[in-house]
């Protein structure tokens, strides 16, 4: 047994928890989401490198939400994802245990929303290599090229809302592309409808988007939608000095008003 | 069943006198980072190198969207015009995979349940498949579990296993098949007799799909075991939306002025909101209630009302999950819990 | 017009509208093309896609009855982006219409027997279809009770047509309103219709109870019902969940292995107790 499988034994035996969602071995060596309620599952639980998908999504699921006893194995995307959810009132404090990873591969307790944002301060904020990449790769694209290199990729969008029900961020209980009175996006997934669909939610995403990528990893089509969010990220910092997952008081770029905030995008 | 063989000379040569012909042809190609079924102009756009496609091949007969009609209103008038059956191309889908070909069974025992659909039949009618036994497989396939095998040719017009040498052996299922071969018998000649199953993919039958079909309706009632199951499920469309069997749709109508049209669009029961009322009750709350839709509608309610199983093991929807909702591994636990 | 296309609706015009109750119309539907008229038939207890042209289609019962010819009349309330969209138009606009899809009631089996009619709110209308349905047979039956409730006397839908029923030596009719949902001048019931229902105490002796209403009245009349000896073969009902096709295919209401669009919506109390709780 590793340190975690020890850790999550610990806590489960204890009684002071009874739930601990992490990762566990899937298919093909893929890492996947676990719930763990018994002491003796606990040895199901991995973390690698493999285990980068962001799992914030599942603290405020119907089943497991007001559960309090409950402990969450968080990546450094999670944590992020955390911080941004608290601080938009939809996790609250004191409602389950984080167990994060030192870069030493120590695990560590994190119990309260200063604790989680204390230590994702000293987490690295941006984007990967290949991705700052791939993002330069479109922004020195013309605008004709750039157009083409969207309309393939909307083309080939089935709109699973994948992108959607992966994203910690993507909590509404309602989205916009479920009102149809009036119908503001189209439901079928034509070029058109699915480019609105994306921009919107972009746009929603505008000072939220932690940077973890989940949108696009979920696409089964392996569309690069993460970028249209990694853009307006990287935008709410350019002009607003925002960066979404790392304060737990919300002050996000589209949510505040500040007399001083750059107006030279009204044109 | 006839067997003939067809060089891969033969078959660049069969392509290309068919898109010549003007038939729509449709086959795996290369796009981008997937892997997907696509309308070729060049029998060079074809690729083999493919456990199977990202989506299905029931796009064919049943794409994402289809009009149903189109309309126009004037003041309090309103016309409409019928679908155009004449505008369904002759299609011929090659490379489909021997679970995907089965998979047609399963879709159209739902589209002429009764009443016909005429959109879907006609497009099937029209389209000729040429199926392609698996050399390989992958740890998602289980089609050996659900009634299928890598060189089934249920489902097929035709099917072509490819032999060591680049060349293929062609068996002639269906008399759609047969007429194909004669319409260019120059190009195909005489079995050489070789081993077809030599040649196929290994899938271990790790379960029997009537294990499932014989233990799932006694679960229905178990809440814990399905929202157990469910867990890890976001609740996307993903799954059914890659799936050869699914098909649940939307109807939404499009317009533009005084000028529209009705579409028919893919659905999933993953979705929340598919079954809500307007009311505000949703007959399926939560996503274990969901999940076990999914899985009661493939493996008891279509047994018993259409006969057919609505999973042909082709692991598409565990590929595509986001979360590894491995349906292998779910129908295992049926089994076993 | 020829066609074998499943989804291509009939066109249907507008003849008459009228508002039954708050946020309820009703309207009066005829064919366009003769041809279609008389093609088309449906019985009891059937329902059908509306469709507003670029709107999109909604799903309710035909609300009229079989024997009257001519045209159809569906009621439904302003609820959703389609029932919204109807309730713009007006007389001479175009609908689309599909249908009749799904089961009906089986009234040539209720011949020689009482009838009893239990509706709540915006549910009499798929009960008007089968009321009128039998009053126009009025003599394959024997005694025929109507109790009908709604919140407020404002939510009575077919007011005109209660006060015919109340009118006719031959029916029965209690009308009932919510506590609080009465006016000063309400001479009906006031009370929940399971409260009346339990206190008219009907005899279950060769009668058949028909019910439709909103959940929650189902689920307190079918033991009302019960307690006053009615077997569960001899209750009726209709559900509603939601559809798109209305022919088994979308895949949204069916209730276990029960296609409600298909083998209902009319159901008994008996095959209701055989199907899962997911309706």
């Amino acid at each position: 047994m590793n340190n975690l499988q020890q850790k999550a034994q610990q806590l489960l035996e204890s009684g002071n928890y009874g739930l601990i969602v992490g990762y566990e071995k899937g298919t093909s060596g893929k890492a996947r989401p676990v719930f763990i309620r018994k002491a003796e599952h606990a040895s199901k639980l991995i973390f690698d490198e493999s285990c980068d998908q962001n799992i914030a999504v599942y603290l405020y699921r119907q089943e497991i939400k007001h559960d309090k006893k409950k402990v969450i194995v968080a990546n450094h995307h999670t944590l992020k994802s955390i911080v941004e959810l608290a601080a938009e009132n939809q996790v609250f404090d004191g409602d389950f245990m984080v167990l994060a990873f030192a870069e030493n591969g120590d695990i560590i307790e994190l119990n309260t929303f200063k604790e989680i944002e204390k230590h994702v301060a000293t987490l690295y904020h941006g984007l990967t290599e290949a991705e700052a990449a791939m993002m330069k790769k479109i922004e020195d694209m013309s605008l004709e090229d750039r157009w083409a290199f969207w309309e393939n990729e909307f083309s080939k969008c089935i709109k699973c809302y994948a992108c959607r029900a992966s994203c910690p961020m993507c909590y509404c209980p309602t989205c916009t592309v479920e009102i149809n009175q009036p119908q503001w996006i189209s439901v079928p997934s034509h070029t058109l409808g699915n480019l609105e669909w994306h921009v919107m939610r972009a746009m929603h995403l505008a000072g939220r988007c932690v940077t973890c990528g989940q949108c696009g990893k979920a696409c089964p089509l392996e569309l690069p939608i993460q970028l249209l969010t990694y853009k307006v990220a990287l935008d709410s910092k350019q002009f607003f000095d925002s960066v979404a997952g790392t304060s737990i008081c919300a002050d996000n770029a589209l949510a505040i008003y500040k007399p001083e905030d750059h107006e030279n995008f009204i044109r | 069943m006839e067997r003939k063989l067809l060089t891969k000379d033969s078959y660049r040569s069969l392509i290309t006198k068919l898109i010549g012909q003007n038939y729509q042809v449709v086959a795996p190609v290369k796009k981008d980072t997937m892997i997907d079924f696509l309308k070729i102009s060049s029998f060079d756009e074809i690729t083999e190198d493919y456990i199977v496609t990202v989506s299905s091949a029931k796009t064919v007969a049943f794409p994402r969207n289809e009009k149903l009609f189109d309309y126009e209103k004037q003041n309090k008038k309103l016309t409409q015009q019928d679908y155009d059956f004449d505008s369904i191309p002759q299609s011929v889908l090659i490379g489909v995979r021997p679970c995907d070909a089965f998979g047609f069974h399963s879709l159209s025992s739902i589209f002429c349940w009764d009443s016909i659909d005429k959109i879907y039949t006609t497009r099937l009618e029209r389209t000729t498949i040429i199926g392609l036994s698996c050399n390989k497989a992958d740890d998602y396939c289980f089609c050996t579990s659900a009634k299928g095998s890598p060189g089934s040719t249920a489902g097929s017009d035709i099917l072509l296993t490819k032999m060591t040498d680049g060349n293929y052996i062609v068996e002639i299922v269906t008399e759609k098949g047969a007429k194909l071969v004669a319409d260019f018998s120059d190009l195909f000649t005489a079995d050489g007799g070789a081993d077809k199953e030599s040649l196929l993919a290994k899938v271990a039958a790790n379960f029997s799909v009537d294990d499932v079909l014989a233990k799932i309706n006694s679960k229905f009632e178990d809440e814990a075991f399905w929202t157990e199951q469910a867990m890890r499920c976001i609740g996307c469309g993903a799954c059914a939306y890659v799936c050869p069997t699914c098909a649940c749709f939307d109807i939404q109508d499009e317009s533009h002025g005084g000028k529209g049209h009705r579409v028919r669009c893919w659905d999933s029961c993953g979705l929340s909101l598919f079954t809500l009322h307007t009311s505000g009750h949703n007959p399926r709350e939560n996503q274990g209630q969901r999940w076990r839709q999914r899985l009661m509608h493939k493996f008891s309610y279509m047994p018993d009302r259409l006969n057919t199983i609505g999973c042909v093991g082709c692991g598409r929807c565990s590929r595509a999950c986001p979360v590894d909702m491995n349906i292998a591994e779910h129908c295992m636990s049926i089994i076993e819990n | 017009m020829e066609t074998q296309n499943i989804y291509l609706p009939y066109l249907m015009q507008i003849d008459k509208v009228s508002e039954d109750a708050p946020f309820v119309k009703t309207f009066r539907l005829k064919f366009i093309n003769p041809e279609d008229e008389a093609n088309f038939s449906f019985q009891t207890g059937q329902f059908g896609e509306y469709s507003v042209a670029g709107v999109g289609e909604s799903t309710f019962c035909i609300a009229s009855s079989p024997t009257r010819k001519g045209y159809i009349e569906c009621t439904f309330r302003k609820a959703g982006r389609v029932t919204t969209a109807l309730s713009d138009l007006e007389e001479g606009n175009t609908i689309g219409f599909r249908g009749p899809y799904g089961n009906v009631f089986p009234i040539d089996e209720w011949k020689g027997k009482n009838l009893l009619f239990i509706a709540g709110g915006i549910a009499l209308p798929p009960m008007r279809s089968v009321i009128w349905n039998c009053l126009d047979l009025r003599e394959n039956f024997k005694d025929i009770t109507i109790l009908y409730g709604a919140k407020s006397v404002a939510d009575l839908v077919y007011k005109h047509e209660l006060r015919e029923w109340d009118e006719r030596p031959d029916v029965k009719l209690v009308t009932t309103v919510d506590p609080g949902g009465e006016t000063h001048d309400w001479t009906g019931e006031v009370g929940f219709v399971p409260t009346i229902l339990d206190k008219m105490a009907p005899k279950a002796e060769n009668t058949i109870a028909i019910v439709c209403g909103p959940p929650i009245m189902i689920k307190y009349t079918f033991p009302i019902l019960e307690k006053c000896g009615f077997a569960d073969e001899m209750v009726y009902t209709t559900l509603e969940n939601r559809m798109k096709c209305g022919f088994g295919k979308c895949g949204r209401c069916n209730v276990g292995k029960t296609y409600v669009c298909k083998d209902g919506p009319v159901f008994s109390l008996k095959q209701l107790k055989q199907m899962p709780d997911e309706y």
